[in-house]
């Protein structure tokens, strides 16, 4: 794109981070169990990256690994016991 | 129009209250304090409607007056010397993002040694960040000047901060008569602010100052560099639409007698009242003096002054601040650049004068043109660049 088609004073859309894939970022992941999970919305509220998903009734069903960088404050955040955790991170490679 | 006693900083805060901006965020620095301090009385006393940010710092000053004007807000601040530094780091982000502030600069010397006084050296050392610079000779003109910049930053072909200075103590401090305009003149003459972008705008939202690194930073220094150069001819349109609605004609450069002129003086800010007085008393004895005043420097008005000093034989550029480059001071650097593909010009050379207040007197003027008179008979410079005024 030529300098003259650009918007004005450097501004762009707004929403444009959901073009920007950040889950090639990643080198650990967090790894989500639902039957452990207990629906606090910590992980959904603390998510920088906006990538817990939720199903049509606001149920958390996992991870959206397409934005997810891998901060690991999901699994900080998650307050469920260490025997039955919701959410662990685990290296992308082993 | 009322006529009044004012000094530069009273005729700054004057023109803000008429001009009522949205926002005013603002930390006070000698000697451009009571600009400020007088507008923030303003405020106290309901006169206007703006929201004065009382903040902690130059830094968070010009921080406030970005997030304003990426609002659409009508924003204005001042400032002098060490505290335009503190800016430093913003200022870039102001013209780069296209955000029309006015600032009302008053011109002092630069620390160390720690001086309050006149001198060019703190506007010069932020001249290449997409500023537009006006520097006044006088109360009148910072007051018309200002008023002058809200149109020029706010037109659509420009959309840039632009800065007016007075120099300080000199003009900030000193009281002058000041044929004001009508409250309501300003407001008509201004208009309303027209929105182009508004981070507040839930119906097109935006994002600014986003990541930009070899892809595309480039191409986003382009419009900057277009705005500056239709701001030229924006200056010119809006001062003469100034001069024809109110009677008083600026532009780009004054000339004073320069017209059938042998040796000139260029300067700028208020100097070139004290060269105007000894360009009389020369041309009563039958010596074709002139004397060119820039009145904006950024952007440059190569073209004008090159023409301006066409016919001339010799031209002595007084710049009140040095910039250790070993070739002269920011004026002088500039117009021997825009000289350079003339065939015929005239014989330069630079004085750098007056730094941290040291007074110009009608005794300096008289010296400089008796030189330029030498330079113009010999036809040879013997000094290029001399600090002028500074005890061996």
């Amino acid at each position: 794109m030529g300098w003259k088609e650009l918007g004005h004073g450097d501004s762009l859309p707004g929403g444009t981070a959901a073009e920007f894939q950040t889950g090639d970022w990643r080198s650990e992941k967090p790894v989500f169990v639902k039957e452990n999970c207990i629906n606090c919305y910590f992980c959904w509220i603390y998510c920088p990256d906006s990538a817990i998903l939720l199903d049509e009734n606001n149920k958390v069903v996992g991870i959206d690994y397409r934005y997810c960088k891998g901060c690991g404050i999901c699994d900080k955040e998650c307050p469920t016991k260490k025997e039955k955790r919701a959410i662990t991170m685990e290296a992308e490679r082993k | 129009m009322p006529i009044l006693a004012k000094t530069g900083n009273e005729a700054m805060a004057e023109a803000m209250r008429q001009i009522n901006p949205d926002v005013v965020a603002a930390y006070p620095i000698t000697p451009a304090t009571e600009v400020v301090m007088i507008f923030s009385g303003f405020v106290a006393d309901g006169l206007v409607d703006t929201e004065f940010v009382a903040v902690e710092s130059e830094h968070s000053a010009m921080s406030a007056c970005v997030g304003a004007a990426a609002t659409g807000a009508r924003v204005m601040t001042g400032t002098s010397s060490q505290g335009l530094q503190l800016m430093s780091e913003i200022l870039p982000i102001a013209s780069a993002l296209r955000l029309p502030i006015v600032l009302c600069e008053v011109n002092r010397a630069l620390s160390a040694p720690i001086n309050i006084h006149c001198d060019h050296s703190d506007t010069m050392a932020v001249r290449d960040f997409g500023w537009m610079q006006i520097y006044a000779e006088n109360a009148q003109e910072a007051y018309d000047s200002i008023i002058q910049m809200i149109k020029v930053s706010e037109d659509e072909r420009v959309r840039l901060p632009g800065m007016v200075s007075t120099d300080g103590f000199i003009i900030s401090h000193c009281m002058e008569k000041i044929d004001a305009l009508d409250d309501g003149e300003v407001k008509k003459y201004i208009g309303d602010i027209k929105v182009v972008n508004s981070v507040l705008d839930l119906e097109k939202p935006i994002s600014l100052g986003s990541l930009d690194l070899q892809d595309y930073y480039f191409e986003h220094k382009m419009p900057l560099v277009e705005a500056m150069g239709k701001a030229k001819g924006v200056i010119g349109e809006v001062a003469r639409d100034f001069g024809k609605r109110f009677g008083r004609e600026y532009g780009l450069l004054e000339e004073y007698k320069l017209r059938d002129a042998e040796i000139a003086l260029v300067a700028m800010g208020s100097t070139c009242g004290t060269a105007r007085a000894v360009v009389d008393e020369l041309r009563q004895k039958g010596i074709k003096a002139g004397l060119l005043k820039v009145r904006v420097f950024r952007p440059f008005p190569a073209e004008e002054i090159v023409e301006a000093l066409s016919k001339v034989k010799a031209a002595a550029i007084m710049d009140r601040s040095d910039m250790f480059s070993n070739q002269g001071g920011q004026l002088f650097a500039e117009i021997r650049s825009a000289m350079y593909e003339q065939k015929t010009r005239p014989l330069l050379s630079n004085y750098i004068y007056g730094l941290g207040g040291r007074e110009i007197s009608l005794d300096d003027i008289r010296k400089v043109f008796g030189e330029q008179k030498e330079i113009a008979g010999s036809g040879n410079v013997k000094k290029l660049v001399q600090h002028f005024g500074v005890r061996e």
